[in-house]
């Protein structure tokens, strides 16, 4: 098992990071009557973390005994049937779903399999807990209509179901959404909470950690708790006992991205657009998400330039990644992109030299 | 099994008014419907207006109220955005529904007034396509005298004008802060909570007019501190974003240097505050601030509200803001506008 999840607290106090919110939640759970919740804050922050742990002290041990199951659903989609093909997670109180996996579909999911989930009351033996709850991952990924449909759902059937929304940019969730949660903010831990997480791994695995080395993980993961227990693992598997020089190996794809930027930077040519059109599929064909590219070139770019040209280069990075939302084929917006910067950039350097 | 579902119910359905007199502030619509009650006679309506206001409320209410439980499922047919509202369920569910005739006069009514025409509720109507819209209209014609429609929508421009203008329109509008803190002190005696006025006039800027969300952030505040809640608890249970926050940011686009922006907004993102908040925030701050000439504000706004209208259209959280930091750094320095091409 992979340490991100051997470490992962199972109980809200036994969490490390967070612990203020995790008291919060245990508190707000106490009666039957807790509102809908929407969780929202950067990917790596550990909000599945806290929703699990919260699961376990609404429902008790019985919450981890889940089972995975891929089911295909018949939908009546007006005047065709539509089959729905979802995974979920569930125990015998709560489901877990990403409605956002049936892509332009996703209404569907909403209008006919969370409504029914919703419907139906669990049946209990104490008859207590008389509710249960759905989990819904990366809200901001659905569209519109599938928001919309969850409205009166979130409503007429709040008796028997509780919703657990959970998100990382709560700017795509729509303001009726939002009005109907506690808005829960889980903010990215410092790196001085990440150090200790780490410091408590190690000490765990009976690990020797030299000093300021948990430091330099936690200071190259940009603040995402997931990624600095992968990168410690990388470390243990790489090389031990841990020396104070040793490399914290970047992640491969970021590598990736600075190359590209290099190569951007040393010839603005057809030629060198059409090489660099490979290197971005190869990077999105390994599912590293289009807008997480663009921002990571952008990032590289920004470190080797003047800082007249930072705001024109940051202000086409938020154009074409607005117009990648817009459109359908990702590769031409980030193409776009560097065409943009290659010609902004040759500009420059003619104006300058000559 | 009743007082079950009633404890599990959180408060903001626990409290939603069951008649129309109930509900807050909305004095028109109550007047116009009070009339109906009396009358047994109204038109189409079409409310409008933001989330948490009493719009659906006040639609059940009056279906209620004219029917009650009894006849309530064969006169009301409710559609929101949770049920499939193609052409095709326009075209035949609602036929079916309107089609059959309602008996006239007042059998069976159960002490209620029940008036001869079926009531069709389409909740979340702005997210009904305007191909279903259309389908609507004639159906609408056809059975003007034996239904009655009711719109319901956020933004009154996402419905057809044929349909808005057969409709009598009723604006429903963000809560003023002397009907929420009714409101709420009624809710907290019902709970047994303590309220000082700073807490309450807190609690009513925060939720921005919503009803909704000033009754949730109230159940929350009171499960974390018990039964007295002071102005700061509501803060903190609400998310808003300090004013700190926001302060900095600003600071360093006036400072001119990109690099420190782009370091606070690095931190904005990181702390998970909703970067549509911080620019409304913002633009507040600016348009209030004293050293800011009135062509840099107007620069800075117009740039706030594109970046604004990106957010909505689902465009990156931090290079919406970090672009807009940059428009503000280029404003404050007086460089020049626009981008070569
Ligand atoms: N005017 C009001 N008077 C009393 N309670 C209200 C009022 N407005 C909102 N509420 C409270 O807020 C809750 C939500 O109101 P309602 O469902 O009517 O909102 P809505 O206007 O339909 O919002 P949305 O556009 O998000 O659907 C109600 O359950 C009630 O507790
Ligand atoms: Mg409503």
């Amino acid at each position: 098992m992979l340490w991100v999840d051997k470490y992962r607290p199972k109980s809200l106090d036994k969490v490390l990071v967070h612990e203020d919110v995790a008291q919060n939640l245990k508190k707000l759970v106490t009666e039957q009557d807790c509102p809908h919740l929407l969780f929202y804050g950067p990917s790596g922050s550990g909000k599945k973390t806290l929703i699990m742990a919260l699961l376990r002290q609404m429902f008790g041990a019985s919450a981890e005994k889940v089972k995975v199951e891929n089911k295909t659903w018949k939908v009546d989609a007006g005047s065709r049937t539509i089959d729905l093909e979802l995974t979920t997670l569930s125990s015998s109180h709560h489901v877990e779903l990403n409605p956002s996996d049936a892509g332009f579909q996703d209404r569907y999911i909403v209008q006919e399999i969370i409504k029914e989930m919703a419907k139906n009351r669990p049946i209990d033996v104490k008859g207590k807990k008389g509710f249960k709850v759905l989990v819904l991952n990366e809200v901001d990924k659905l569209s519109r209509e599938a928001q919309h449909s969850l409205r009166r759902t979130m409503e007429k059937y709040s008796a028997s179901c509780r919703l657990i929304l959970c998100c990382d940019s709560s700017s795509k969730v729509t303001e009726a959404v939002r009005s109907r949660c506690l808005n829960v903010r889980i903010s990215a831990p410092k790196e001085d909470q990440i150090v200790k997480v780490l410091e408590f791994i190690g000490k765990k695995e009976g690990l020797q950690l030299p000093p300021g080395f948990a430091a330099r993980i936690a200071e190259k993961s940009g603040r995402s708790l997931r990624r600095a227990i992968l990168s410690f693992e990388t470390c243990r598997v790489q090389q031990y006992p841990f020396t104070n020089n040793q490399v914290i190996p970047p992640m491969d794809w970021e590598e990736y991205v600075s190359e590209i930027a290099a190569d951007i930077m040393k010839e603005q040519s057809p030629k060198r657009l059409f090489q660099v059109r490979g290197k971005l599929y190869e990077l999105l064909v390994n599912c590293i998400p289009p807008e997480v590219i663009l921002k990571r070139l952008l990032h590289e770019l920004l470190k080797k330039l003047d800082s007249e040209l930072k705001h024109e280069v940051c202000h086409w990075a938020a154009y074409y990644e607005h117009s990648m939302r817009l459109g359908q084929k990702a590769i031409f917006h980030i193409e776009a992109f560097v065409a943009k910067f290659m010609s902004i950039y040759k500009g420059f350097l003619i104006a300058t030299f000559g | 099994m009743a007082p079950l579902l009633q404890s599990s119910q959180p408060w903001v359905e626990k409290y939603r008014p069951r008649r129309v007199k109930d509900v807050a502030h909305q004095d028109e619509v109550v007047r116009v419907l009070t009339n109906t009650l009396e009358t047994t006679n109204c038109p189409h309506m079409l409310f409008y207006g933001p989330p948490g206001t009493g719009k659906t409320t006040t639609a059940l209410a009056i279906a209620h109220q004219l029917y009650g439980p009894e006849l309530y499922k064969s006169r009301v047919l409710e559609l929101n955005a949770s049920d499939e509202r193609g052409i095709n369920v326009v075209r035949t569910k609602i036929k079916n529904f309107a089609a059959v005739a309602v008996g006239s006069g007042h059998q069976g009514g159960y002490g209620y007034p029940c008036p001869p025409f079926k009531i069709i509720i389409l909740d979340e109507a702005d997210s009904m396509t305007e191909d279903a819209q259309n389908a609507l209209r004639r159906t609408m014609e056809t059975y003007s005298k034996v239904t009655r429609f009711f719109f319901i929508c956020n933004y009154i421009s996402r419905i057809i004008e044929p349909l808005a203008s057969r409709c009598a329109k009723f604006r429903f509008k963000p809560l003023s802060e002397e009907i929420m803190s009714t409101r709420v002190l009624h809710i907290c005696n019902e709970e047994g909570l303590n309220l000082d006025s700073e807490a309450l006039s807190t609690l009513s800027s925060i939720s921005q007019g919503d009803l909704r969300r000033a009754i949730t952030f109230l159940q929350g505040a009171a499960r974390l501190f018990g039964s007295s809640i002071s102005s700061k608890d509501l803060i903190s249970v609400s998310g808003v974003v300090p004013q700190e926050v926001v302060g900095d940011l600003l600071a360093s686009c006036k400072s001119g240097s990109f690099d420190s922006a782009n370091k606070q907004v690095n931190n904005v993102i990181a702390e998970g505050y909703p970067v549509s908040q911080i620019l409304s925030q913002l633009f507040d701050l600016v348009v209030e601030s004293d050293d800011v000439s009135d062509e840099q504000k107007a620069r800075i706004c117009r740039k706030l509200g594109e970046s604004d209208k990106c957010l909505v259209d689902g465009a990156d959280e931090y290079l919406q803001l970090l672009d807009a930091c940059s428009c503000m750094i280029k404003a404050f320095c007086n460089m020049p506008e626009g981008y070569s091409n």
